[in-house]
């Protein structure tokens, strides 16, 4: 039996893009690239303001952890200044404005691993862990499997699936790259059972076919249901002998090291209260307002935008724009947000029954409201990965997440 | 820009319904209770529910905090306590038992959520301390749409038949009743009001376990070490399992979120220890039912339960 304990069946509402087939956006006439959209340190701007820059040109680096920035247009540097983001915090932009055509400034020929690296990619799922970093196994540990990560578990999101529908034949060829970095022989392809159709496009490699459950993406969860490991506490995939990559992600890796493209745009499912749901593939720094006009606007009175699907993604503006991690923009209106008043936990334990870490989300609660943070650490609060499952099922609308977040934060003080 | 937390989606399935849905599930032993014992038993149940529920307003009133009352919890508590009186008490004993079930155990512990017992057995064991001889009444069932089902008089008073096992013992039992599993499956026979059809009970318990409102580990737990201890001890174990109110216990109160532990580890040992509790004092002590006090010491265990009965960490 594989599948992993918990989880909860929230409504899909896959049927809304599911269909739709990737289509380009239309080219920005102003992108805003913030300079960290990825684990790790802030990049620090090659470029200056008036400074003429193709598709593609590296606009900023970094020192320590993180990945490399590319221009996504073509144009010229307009201003560079700090922006507030519920994103990524407070962190420096670049905004481009576009001029010209779309004139390409390719990667240079190097070993597979160079390219990634000097591509900028980092997790496209949402994590934005920097891709080279992630394949690049540490001395001493042994990874014996790759598993791709199609599971797309959250609502709404299709671009996984439209990726994995329409180029198959890039993705198994990201595939070899990457198996041919980490030296692994098992490749698997783990998706859910209401996307079995995806399985045709891939003869070649395992595909395993896992019942449709949330949090089934998150990596922990993945590679439990698909391979029947525990990942350790506080440690990573390696530590279980694989590593995860996002169909996303290795497809941009075939795009890097094939195309010699550096990582300047991704596919977005733009879907919820949205007159035309698609998938698009968008210029990163694209403005959201852009590509929800392209969606036929909101429909209803739109009341949240979420950088994500509605399970794990975060509130945005419609003046903030698509980072590497955006898998979705996902609209809700005011009638699909829910006026919630917290109530009285009455013990039912559901947040217990479907956590999928097996963590007692109740007692967070309970000693986060009464400030007692050294029972949180020893209720290993840090083992949340924040899907949200408690918050979904609990029947007296308790923000549980929002209890973890601070009481996390508190341990760590 | 908007700072809420995800998730931005929420499961239908709010307290109020969960409440209801109990409610409903023990609607067929309460119309049943009714038709076997006659008209009263419906005054009985109505002026525990009205009182629970009136009892909630006026503490919520008091507290100055909001009206509780459409969640369904005083509702429930004031049918439970309703469904475990004989059917022949007078109506002040219900009023008073679901004061003090609403107004000492709930709200004195802190209100839904916070109390450490059931608060429809604690409003019983408070009854039974108090007023033991009317408590401790029992009448035989009467025919539906007689005098004595309209009137309630005429009465006949019948022991229970674990009351009969207890002091007359099993020959006398069979005696009275010769078809005594059938009798207590379909409810024939004397009892509470709401304990007596253990079929219709049977029926409400595995619709809430189909609707996964209670984990079966509960009743199957409890019921499943009454037979076997009936067994192990040389007793008839359909007898223990179908006679008294161990239906009633098993899937409407230890089932009870709020005086039950959080884990499914701890739910089984929650329960197991209310078996065995509930057969030694059926066999062993001097009274014959033994659900509540089992279920009540329990529930006074679930913090220590709660406390060192914990799921295993992910990744050890």
């Amino acid at each position: 039996m594989s599948g992993f304990r918990g989880g909860i069946h929230p409504d899909g509402k896959k049927e809304l893009a599911a269909n739709k087939e990737i289509q380009t956006a239309e080219m920005p006439k102003k992108v805003t690239i913030l300079l960290k959209q990825h684990a790790g340190c802030v990049a620090k701007p090659t470029v200056n303001i008036g400074d003429h820059v193709k598709t593609g040109q590296l606009i900023a680096t970094v020192d320590g952890l993180g990945a490399n920035i590319h221009s996504s247009i073509t144009g010229r540097v307009a201003e560079i200044k700090e922006i507030e983001t519920n994103v990524c915090g407070n962190v420096p932009a670049i905004t481009i404005e576009h001029h010209g055509g779309d004139e390409w400034q390719l990667l240079e020929e190097k070993q597979p691993l160079e390219m990634i690296k000097d591509a900028g990619i980092v997790g496209m799922g949402g994590a934005m862990f920097p891709t080279h970093v992630k394949l690049c196994i540490p001395e001493g540990k042994k990874v014996d499997t790759l598993l791709v990560n199609g599971a797309e578990c959250e609502p709404y999101l299709t671009c996984d699936y439209r990726l994995m529908l329409e180029k198959p034949k890039e993705i198994m060829e990201g595939i070899r790259i990457v198996k041919g970095i980490l030296g692994v022989k098992k490749t698997m392809i783990a998706i859910e059972d209401n996307k079995k159709d995806v399985a045709e496009g891939f003869k070649d490699v395992e595909v395993k076919i896992l019942k449709t459950k949330y949090p089934q993406g998150a990596e922990k969860t993945l590679i439990k249901a698909a391979l029947r490991r525990e990942v350790p506490p506080e440690r990573l995939p390696f530590d279980a002998g694989v590593v995860v990559c996002n169909v996303g992600t290795i497809y941009a890796i075939q795009q890097a090291v094939k195309e010699k493209k550096p990582s300047v745009e991704r596919i977005v499912t733009v879907s919820g209260a949205v007159n035309e749901p698609k998938n698009l593939l968008v210029r990163i720094g694209t403005p959201v307002k852009d590509i929800i006009r392209q969606c036929g606007g909101y429909k209803g009175k739109s009341a949240r935008i979420l950088n994500g699907g509605p399970m794990m993604g975060i509130c945005i503006d419609e003046d903030d724009v698509v980072l590497k991690g955006s898998s979705g923009i996902t609209v809700m209106n005011d009638k699909m947000v829910e006026e919630i008043e917290e109530q009285p936990c009455i013990r039912c334990a559901e947040c217990i029954n479907v956590c999928p870490m097996k963590l007692m989300p109740k007692l967070f609660a309970d000693y986060s409201r009464a400030k007692k943070y050294s029972e949180l650490k020893s209720l290993n609060i840090v083992d949340c990965f924040e899907c949200g499952a408690c918050t979904y099922v609990c029947p007296a609308n308790i923000p549980l997440v929002e209890y973890i977040k601070e009481g996390k934060k508190r341990c760590k003080k | 820009m908007q700072k809420v937390t995800s998730p931005h989606i929420h499961a239908r399935r709010k307290t109020a319904i969960i409440m209801w849905i109990v409610v409903l599930s023990l609607l067929p032993a309460a119309f049943f209770g009714i038709y076997n014992f006659g008209l009263n038993s419906f005054f009985i149940i109505l002026v525990s529910v009205l009182v629970a529920v009136i009892t909630e307003l006026v503490i919520n009133k008091l507290k100055k905090e909001r009206i509780t009352i459409a969640d369904g919890s005083a509702a429930l508590t004031g049918l439970l306590l309703g469904l475990c009186m004989s059917p022949r008490v007078p109506m002040w004993i219900p009023a008073v038992g679901s004061f003090v079930a609403i107004a000492i155990a709930k709200h004195a512990f802190g209100g839904l959520g916070h109390n450490i017992f059931n608060p429809a057995l604690v409003g019983r064991a408070f009854l039974i301390a108090a007023w033991p001889i009317i408590m401790n009444s029992w009448v035989a069932p009467v025919p539906f749409g007689s005098p004595a089902w309209l009137h309630s008089y005429d009465a006949v008073t019948s022991a229970t038949p674990l009351g009969i096992e207890k002091i007359q013992g099993h020959a006398v039992l069979l005696d009275k009743y010769p078809m005594i599993h059938s009798s207590l499956f379909f409810g024939n026979t004397g009892g509470t009001i709401g304990e007596v059809s253990a079929f219709l009970l049977l029926i409400g318990g595995l619709f809430m376990i189909i609707t996964e409102i209670i984990d079966w580990r509960i009743p199957l737990g409890y019921i499943g070490t009454v037979a076997l201890g009936a067994f192990a001890l040389g007793k008839d174990p359909l007898f223990y399992l179908l006679a008294g109110g161990l239906f009633l216990g098993a899937f409407f109160m230890a089932t009870d979120y709020v005086t039950s532990p959080l884990t499914r580890n701890g739910r089984w040992i929650f329960a197991v220890c209310c078996g065995i509790l509930t057969i030694v004092m059926r066999l062993f002590a001097g009274m014959p039912e033994g659900v509540m006090y089992s279920i009540l010491i329990m529930n006074a265990f679930v913090p220590l339960i709660d406390r060192f009965i914990r799921p295993k960490r992910f990744g050890t």
